[in-house]
């Protein structure tokens, strides 16, 4: 239990490390480290995750990981997996705050970052990709992948030319789809495997 | 007594911020007010920090923001406070879930959401990809010159680079920012 509890923390807290740009950034890095490498979680797994951890409250990337650690190895699974997704973050926010004040400002930093900001956009689409092939399955599930998609994109282009339009809450569509989920699968008696 | 309020505020951040990294924002804007623990130029710093280093943006900030009102331990305190809301709200609902996970509505619920989660994060991902090789207020007027061509030309040469080789996605990262650097200091970003 001991020897799961480290390799959660280490597992979850090089996630951490190595994810940049947030929530959505740390999908590619999870699907290689949880389903391929440590086979905690399925690919529909992190989708229910991530659906349920943009309705709740907090951090996404912090909600993936306590789902991920309380499934393998209980509360104190959850807590490690947490506690190690966090871990790099102290450590190095810490440093930059307390040494390097204009570290973003630094043209090394900058430059770095343009490259990088361009693969975590490769990385992202490739996961969705990965995503895709496994909740896409029919034409149900295409109609409502195409809905909530061009809604929100289309939102969010208008956004940039309109500043003052509100955005939808990802709870509305996660809500929106769970219930077309039942009523459009309820009356075919089929199971899916969760 | 200072620990403990860090603790509080950033634990109403973490209970009430919904949907993820900058969901924090205005939480703390309203903690810089009330406190005066940071001031809204440590929070423009914060945002550009948070952005540029690994890990969760939101995390990032609760440490930025704990360590400004007092040091090390400051960041460990707020960010802790930050996450313990989620720990307990997402174990109740998995405990929820694995006792109705054979239910027939559950199962149906997920056969409907897991496709809108995965438009959800194409969506943002969408929106990452136009922020990041396009300046859509500039298209209408200079069409050629929104793109950033240097980081389409990266992103159709790293899309061929997994597709070849599965690696790690770290690498592709180290390398990108290899190229990056190289790319600013001869002049040729977008």
């Amino acid at each position: 239990m001991l020897k799961k509890l480290t390799d959660m923390f280490l597992t979850f807290a090089r996630i951490g490390g190595l994810t940049f740009g947030g929530g959505y950034a740390m999908l590619p890095m999870l699907q290689r480290e949880v389903v391929e490498n440590r086979h905690w979680a399925t690919e529909e797994e992190l989708t229910d995750y991530y659906a349920i951890g943009q309705c709740t409250p907090g951090i996404i990337a912090v909600n993936t990981a306590t789902f991920i650690g309380y499934k393998e190895a209980g509360i104190l699974g959850g807590i490690m997996a947490t506690l190690g997704v966090v871990f790099p973050s102290l450590v190095i926010i810490s440093i930059i705050a307390a040494f390097l004040t204009n570290f973003a400002d630094l043209a090394l930093v900058q430059y770095a970052f343009s490259g990088i900001r361009v693969c975590v956009c490769v990385l992202i689409f490739n996961a969705v990709q990965k995503l895709w092939k496994k909740s896409v399955i029919d034409s149900p599930t295409t109609v409502i992948f195409l809905a909530v998609f061009l809604v929100s994109a289309i939102l969010t282009v208008a956004q940039s030319f309109y500043p003052n339009l509100t955005s939808i809450s990802p709870i509305v569509y996660v809500v929106i789809a769970g219930v077309a989920g039942v009523v459009l699968h309820g009356g075919s008696g089929k199971k899916e495997v969760a | 007594m200072l620990l403990l309020r860090l603790y509080y505020e950033f634990f109403k951040a973490g209970l009430f911020a919904i949907g993820g990294g900058l969901a924090t924002l205005p939480f703390l804007q309203e903690i810089s007010q009330k406190t005066g623990w940071f001031t809204t130029h440590d929070l423009t710093d914060l945002i550009a920090i948070s952005e540029s280093t690994p890990g969760a943006i939101g995390v990032n900030a609760a440490t930025y923001a704990g360590f400004h009102a007092s040091g090390v331990i400051g960041g460990i305190v707020a960010t802790l406070g930050l996450v313990t809301p989620s720990i307990i709200v997402i174990i109740l609902i998995s405990k929820v879930l694995q006792k109705f996970k054979s239910s027939a509505i559950v199962q149906n619920a997920f056969y409907g959401l897991r496709p809108a989660s995965t438009g959800l994060i194409a969506a943002a991902g969408f929106s990452v990809v136009l922020a990041t090789l396009l300046t859509v207020t500039d298209l209408p007027t200079d069409p050629l010159g929104a793109f950033n061509w240097f980081g389409i030309v990266l992103a159709v040469l790293i899309y061929l680079a997994i597709k070849k080789w599965n690696r790690h996605p770290v690498v592709y990262i180290g390398a990108s920012a290899l190229v990056g650097i190289v790319a600013g200091y001869l002049g040729i970003l977008g």
